[in-house]
């Protein structure tokens, strides 16, 4: 384990995105940050920057007006980063993937390392996974 | 007096149609030309508020509803004009009802229907390099 | 006279969706604003088109999720107006139940982030706190703490037993504690009717000209509702009442939404006293659409949901047209931004509660020296609740 990695499982600094998607993933993130979930309890903060940011919560289908941002808030991380895929739109499209206008799923834009399905995944299952992150760092 | 009554009485002889055909709500069918001046009526003299305007492509042309809703009745009047297939165009609303900017423009991104004098029809809901002739939402 | 530019956009941690504003400045004040959307647009008019009309109520949902038991019915009272059927009385009851849970759960919601906004963290924390045994409620009838399902064509999905009413009828008198001193708190404090009364004031010609619906419509003394004006489900036969206020300024907004939890606790009550040790039917089953057209209303938590659909008797729409209130009334920020300060910006654009999901990058650009600089929406935010902190100190 290099220091990088030693220094990452400490305390993972999320950055919320949403890149075309209903609100119920995003609300469900904020969800774990109010006093019934509170996810500071394992180290984690909600930052304003992706700059800040070692974990990429993303959710949505990716729509083209998007596309570029996505890649460019993927490109503003320090790296290594890890990226989480929060919901089924960011996993595979859901329903909207016969749409016009999607340029996803995010796993064809940018390397994902968590996928968290359900529509949407409750704050219980987005803690879980990212504790399975924890866990897979050590 | 009744609002069927009313809207009779107002719109006059520009009525070409009218449909009620369920409690509630209203559909008049009236020439292009005359929009302007029956969304006037409707909207200042008539006191109704803009609720929205919806495209739709038909077989053999397009059609625009407009639809005003009057809620001391808790009616919806919906204004129906038909316009051609070839080069859809018609009198854009924007001088009467400034809220309605938006609309126009994503019925001209998603249906190529011309709103004449809209000042600032641009893209708004699709990106601005979307290939111009492509609109998604026209029947294939 | 320097111009500056302030774009607010598109993407932000705390809010939702992705919507983009552009900012003209002159100094701290703001002169004109854009509105650029279409981030978040994934095409479901279209995609509806190819979907089963049951089907049609699942993609609805997720057009917004919080609104995602408005939509549904909406587009079940527009479908039920093509076919010209009504439903039964329980399924009725049922939908009012859960419209009016989905409504104090996002009052609630918006009570929290407009306090995040003003830097009162604390509110935030607390309101989240309430709101989450309403979500166990919406689990416990429904299955699911978003996204109900619980609206079909003809009625509703399913039932809900007197245990359940029971549990409810708990839940929501601890609510009604709760939320009365909220109400207190937010009303009587000092530095909060600074920050908020006579900001963003929106007349009722500019409610007008816009077409601006819901709370900030009522805010400025424009006494609509659908829900009285042209009634469904059961709101005809409950005893409530619309919420109005004068001045159209963002604490009227707040007080509109505050009181119109209490009404929406009335309607429940009275709704759970009717479907009480009851039994009925919950669904008209429908077995085809005929040809047509059919427009259904419902007044959402933000305002007045609006779809229009038309048929020729195959298995999907030919036309599904969706109006979400936020729609009408985001560009009202045309109206209430200009005049404003940087820092009020913020609690203006939250205080329309709009579906939108603001920014993280936003760069000012000094039309005059042309030098651009990075500055973060968490930046406009802390200088919301600075000016709070100020105001608190004098």
């Amino acid at each position: 384990m290099n220091i990088k990695t030693r220094a990452l499982k400490k305390s993972l600094w999320v950055y919320h995105l949403s890149t075309g998607s209903c609100n119920n993933c995003d609300i469900e993130i904020l969800d774990c940050l109010s006093p019934r979930f509170d996810i500071e309890r394992f180290g984690m903060v909600l930052v304003g920057s992706p700059k800040h940011a070692d974990v990429l919560l993303i959710t949505g289908i990716v729509t083209k007006k998007n596309l570029e941002r996505v890649k460019e808030v993927y490109h503003e991380t320090p790296k290594p980063c890890f990226v989480v895929a929060v919901g089924t739109c960011a996993c595979s499209g859901n329903m909207f993937r016969s749409g016009y206008n999607m340029a996803g799923p995010l796993k064809n834009v940018i390397p994902v390392d968590v996928f968290i399905p359900g529509c949407p995944p409750g704050p219980a299952a987005i803690i879980s996974a990212v504790v399975k992150l924890l866990n897979k760092l050590k | 007096m009744k609002l069927n009554v009313l809207l009779k009485e107002n719109l006059g002889n520009m009525v070409k149609k009218f449909e009620e055909p369920a409690d509630k709500r209203i559909y008049i069918t009236i020439d292009r030309n005359n929009l302007l001046k029956c969304a006037e009526i409707i909207f200042k003299n008539l006191d109704a508020r803009y609720v929205i305007a919806s495209g739709i492509h038909n077989e053999n042309n397009f059609e625009m509803l407009y639809h005003f809703s009057f809620d001391k009745d808790g009616v919806i009047v919906s204004l129906r004009v038909y316009l051609d297939k070839e080069k859809p165009e018609v009198e854009s609303l924007v001088s009467l009802i400034p809220g309605i900017e938006y609309i126009e423009r994503e019925t001209w991104e998603f249906f190529g229907i011309k709103f004449l004098n809209n000042p600032n029809l641009k893209h708004f809901l699709l990106p601005e390099d979307w290939p111009e002739g492509d609109y998604p939402v026209r029947k294939k | 006279m320097k111009k500056i530019i302030v774009p607010l956009g598109p993407d932000h941690p705390l809010f939702e969706e992705p919507e983009f504003f552009i900012l003209h400045c002159d100094g701290e004040n703001v002169v004109d604003v854009e509105w650029q959307a279409g981030y978040n647009h994934r095409g479901i008019e279209k995609i509806s088109e190819t979907k089963h009309w049951d089907q049609v109520t699942f993609l609805v949902e997720r057009i917004c999720g919080i609104c995602s038991n408005s939509h549904p019915v909406a587009y079940a009272n527009a479908v039920e107006n093509l076919l010209g059927i009504d439903i039964p009385e329980r399924a009725k009851y049922i939908r009012t139940i859960i419209s009016e849970m989905e409504r104090l759960h996002s009052h609630l919601l918006w009570a929290g982030l407009a306090g995040h906004f003003l830097g009162y963290n604390t509110v935030f924390m607390w309101v989240w706190k309430y709101r989450e045994p309403l979500l166990d409620m919406m689990e416990m009838l429904t299955g699911n703490r978003n996204n109900y399902s619980m609206i079909k064509i003809g009625g509703v999905r399913r039932d809900i037993n007197d245990e359940q009413i029971k549990a409810l009828r708990k839940t929501l008198d601890t609510l009604k504690t709760q939320n009365e001193m909220l109400t207190k708190v937010v009303l009587d404090d000092p530095v909060l009717q600074a920050r908020l009364v006579n900001v963003g004031v929106l007349t009722k010609k500019d409610i007008k000209d816009y077409g601006a619906v819901g709370p900030v419509a009522r805010a400025s003394g424009v006494d609509i509702d659908v829900r009285r004006d042209n009634p469904y489900a059961a709101y005809s036969f409950i005893d409530w009442k619309v919420i109005t206020r004068e001045n159209g300024d963002v604490f009227d907004k707040a007080v509109v939404r505050l009181l119109e939890c209490f009404e929406s606790i009335k309607i429940i009550q009275q709704c759970l006293d009717r479907i009480e040790n009851k039994k009925g039917e919950i669904l008209n089953e429908v077995k085809e659409i005929p040809p047509g057209e059919g427009i259904g209303r419902h007044e959402a938590l933000r305002g007045e949901v609006f779809h229009y659909v038309r048929s020729d008797g195959t298995s999907s729409p030919i036309r599904h047209k969706i109006r979400a209130p936020s729609y009408v009334n985001v560009p009202t920020f045309k109206k209430s931004c200009i005049g404003q300060t940087i820092s009020d910006v913020a609690i203006i654009l939250a205080g329309v509660d709009p579906c939108y999901c603001c920014t993280e990058r936003v760069s000012v650009y000094d039309a005059n020296t042309r030098k651009k600089k990075n500055v973060t929406w968490t930046e406009i935010v802390r200088k919301s609740q600075e000016k709070t902190k100020k105001l608190k100190k004098s």
